[in-house]
């Protein structure tokens, strides 16, 4: 279902890379209306377009001539697709998803974890990974984070591995919790967003698509740093060039605690 | 979600070393906002924030007949909801522990220190007597609900006015005199210390509250023999309520000394701040 | 003898003045406060999340579960705490109001929690109620296909008015009580009805230009509630940093 819309997606893209304007189109054999343009706030219920030529897919429905959004966000065009990018809402997971969960009980044949999704998240014995000779319950305890997989989610039951590369519990460092909408965000393009933190803080950050976060430092400052860095992230989300201002920040941040220590 | 195990433990690591996930002192209070009379139709009324925390508590006069054992005197109640919209760990239902607790610990800081002059809500000896329910509604958690409530409850009763009663003694909701709820200079003020690893710190945000296993909380006040006293002074401190609660750890005699001598002074701190907002 | 002037010199169609707040209960997946002059309503969301107890699950779709109440210090007369009759009854026709534009399909088995809470009352809660709650399901990002807006319409006398307080639903003439509460919602878009009720004596005639009315003044109570959300900025506070 998600790999259809995704070929979809990357089919509108190929065709024109042009961002509809607000108003009256130029064909006039069919009457067209757009009325919200790219990044434009929507509320539901309200209308985006009106006409044929659109195709309705996440957060948005047609009814009758109209698309309409059904997510309070952003609105979106990719080719003839309009969508609706959430500001806010739970998680909702998506096989494929790497996600960090907390585990909540320890059965007989795995672990039950809490990802933030309303649905159980289970995570098989066969597919933990944990030392040779150890035993399930003596390795996790409950309350341990994991950096785990979604790998089939069937009727609001979702499944989960540890057997994949970069998978495993955590230790040490701290994890926090961040609306997951804004994960795109806090990665940015091509992880640019976060190694850029990586590199200027010198913590090791994994980024679940749930939006649990876990940084790893080699001091308390560095740590508390990310942190602040992340926040400042998801807090001005909307503003353009957010990359060079988070950037800014952390350089401005580090100069003043070096003037501390002197 | 409750605190994870590699995050308490940076937690507690962090206040070895004096840091806190906001930067705060250990014995820092959040930001201090109260806001009176949030409901017109309350004798007295206040919301208080400490941080994200977030209490509203009304006072509630009412006529009724006097306990047989002290029939001159005005009667107390006071009842906390821990309202599920606070908290996704708070269900609708009957009261629990939690949320009792919490009342009895306000109910005993209001009724020992004796803010409210109960003698002076007499109507008519043996027959009728003034009623103060106060209500406290926790509206966002965001840890230390115990003191943010006991903020509200005085600033509610310093804030709280008469109501009308005519010549049957019979009550007239909604019409207010310009009389206040008699009161005493012996205003409480509890402070809670959360023991995190073996360090004490003060209102505790979620995270940190979840990492406590242990909690004393102190209700001070600081009667002044002059009647309107500007002015707190620690030597007039007297402890009017304690509770050691949060979990089945322990404590040991020096760690109890000095927290009651830093309740004092916290408490007439905290207290000073309270007043200004309330003017 | 008939209701000429409203007592607060208001316009027979305008409502008290509008207040909203977002994100007011930062805890919750959603939440708002919405005011109608003096009557004041906070609702909040969580959810969707999973339900218990399981024998409660939908497994075609999410089921909202509403809780309406007041502040025992809302009124004049202190309400004692905890759910009433009347309490029950208005979360049940709140959550049939709020139902028919969710997409609840989109998560069997699990529960939309909505909380509303009323700080002070001065006659209409439910639809204050009903308003903060629809903003708080949009602000939790819960999928619907409107954003449903409530008003109460009063016949007083033999007037229309809208948005009526606590003094003009005790309106009496006569010693005769003159006064109907009707409050109604909708749904903008298609003007679909979704809340419905009367209490007092109306004529048949009189109650269609009621609802008319009552529709006219949702739309614009719609606005209202579409620009708070568009103002949103869905920012969250960072401490200060401080000069050192």
């Amino acid at each position: 279902m998600e790999a259809k819309k995704e070929a979809e997606e990357n089919e509108e893209m190929k065709k024109t890379e042009k961002k509809p304007k607000k108003g009256e189109s130029k064909k006039e054999e069919k009457s067209e209306k757009i009325l919200k343009i790219p990044r434009d706030i929507v509320v539901p219920g309200e209308v985006i377009v009106s006409g044929e030529d659109y195709l309705p897919s996440d957060g948005t429905m047609r009814e009758s001539m109209n698309i309409i959004a059904t997510r309070f966000g952003l609105v979106e065009f990719i080719g003839r697709l309009v969508k609706v990018i959430p500001l806010s809402g739970v998680y909702i997971p998506r096989r494929g998803n790497t996600v960090i969960g907390k585990v909540i009980d320890i059965t007989y044949n795995g672990l039950r974890l809490d990802i933030g999704a309303p649905y159980e998240a289970f995570l098989p014995m066969k597919e933990c990974f944990f030392p040779h000779g150890r035993e399930l319950e003596e390795y996790f305890n409950i309350g341990d984070m994991i950096i785990v997989k979604i790998f089939s989610i069937r009727r609001g039951d979702i499944n989960l591995t540890m057997r994949d590369r970069g998978l495993n519990k955590l230790e040490g460092g701290m994890t926090i919790t961040v609306n997951p909408n804004k994960v795109p965000r806090v990665i940015g393009k091509e992880g640019s967003m976060v190694n850029m933190i990586k590199q200027e803080t010198g913590c090791l950050i994994v980024v679940g698509q749930n939006g649990i976060i876990w940084i790893r430092g080699e001091n308390i400052d560095a740590e508390l740093l990310a942190k602040e860095a992340i926040l400042l992230i998801t807090s001005k989300s909307h503003i353009e060039g957010l990359t060079d201002f988070v950037q800014d920040f952390l350089e401005k941040a580090k100069k003043g605690k070096e003037k501390l220590i002197k | 979600m409750e605190i994870a195990n590699i995050t308490k433990k940076r937690l507690i690591e962090f206040l070895e070393k004096g840091k806190r996930f906001d930067n705060r002192g250990w014995l820092e209070y959040r930001p201090l906002k109260i806001n009176l009379g949030i409901s017109s139709n309350a004798e007295g009324s206040a919301q208080v924030f400490l941080g994200k925390t977030e209490v509203m508590v009304g006072v509630k006069l009412d006529a009724v007949v006097p306990y047989r054992d002290s029939e001159e005197s005005g009667v107390l109640a006071v009842v906390t909801e821990l309202l599920p919209m606070a908290s996704e760990r708070f269900e609708h239902g009957p009261p629990k522990i939690q949320s009792i607790e919490l009342a009895r610990i306000v109910d005993r800081s209001i009724r020992e220190s004796e803010i409210i002059d109960m003698k002076k809500l007499c109507i008519k000896k043996g027959e009728k007597v003034w009623s103060v329910m106060i209500d406290i509604y926790a509206i966002n958690d965001d840890g230390n609900l115990i003191d943010a409530a006991a903020i509200g409850a005085v600033a509610a009763i310093m804030s709280a006015v008469m109501p009308k009663i005519d010549k049957d003694d019979k009550v007239q909701y909604g019409e207010f005199t310009k009389d206040k709820l008699p009161i005493t200079s012996a205003i409480p003020t509890t402070v809670t210390f959360y023991k995190i690893g073996d360090k004490f710190v003060l209102d505790p945000t979620t995270e940190e509250q979840d990492a406590s296993e242990l909690r004393v909380s102190f209700a001070v006040s600081f009667p002044s023999k002059e009647k309107k006293s500007k002015k707190i002074d620690a030597e007039n401190a007297v402890i009017n309520a304690m509770q050691k609660g949060g979990g089945d750890a322990t404590l040991s005699s020096e760690e109890i000394n000095t927290l009651i001598d830093l309740a004092v002074e916290k408490a007439a701190s905290l207290q000073e701040k309270i007043r200004e907002e309330i003017e | 003898m008939t209701y000429e002037k409203r007592y607060d010199g208001r316009d027979f169609d305008e409502t008290r003045k509008v207040e909203i707040k977002m994100g007011v209960i930062p805890r919750a997946n959603g939440s708002a406060m919405f005011s109608f002059g003096n009557t004041k309503a906070i609702a909040a969301v969580y959810g969707p999340r999973l339900m218990h107890p399981q024998h409660l699950q939908n497994p075609e779709k999410a089921v909202l579960r509403c809780s309406y109440d007041m502040l025992s210090f809302s009124v004049t007369e202190r309400k004692k705490p905890g759910p009433s009759r009347r309490s029950s009854e208005i979360s049940h026709v709140i959550m049939n109001a709020l139902t028919p534009v969710l997409q609840l399909e989109n998560f069997p088995n699990a529960v939309i929690d909505l909380e509303i809470e009323i700080i002070q009352a001065d006659a209409s809660t439910r639809c204050a109620g009903i308003n903060a709650a629809a903003l708080a399901l949009a602000h939790a990002g819960i999928p619907m296909t409107d954003l449903i807006s409530a008003v109460s319409v009063g016949n007083i006398g033999n007037k229309i008015c809208i948005d009526i307080t606590k003094e003009e639903e005790d309106y009496e003439e006569d010693g005769e009580k003159l006064a109907t509460d009707i409050p109604v919602a909708f749904a903008p878009r298609k003007n679909r009805l979704t809340l419905l009720q009367l209490d007092g004596k109306v004529k048949p005639e009189v109650l269609k230009k009621v609802i008319e009315a009552g529709n006219k003044a949702c739309m614009k109570i719609n606005e209202a509630q579409k620009k708070a959300l568009r103002d949103l900025k869905m920012e969250t506070e960072l401490p200060e940093e401080e000069e050192k």
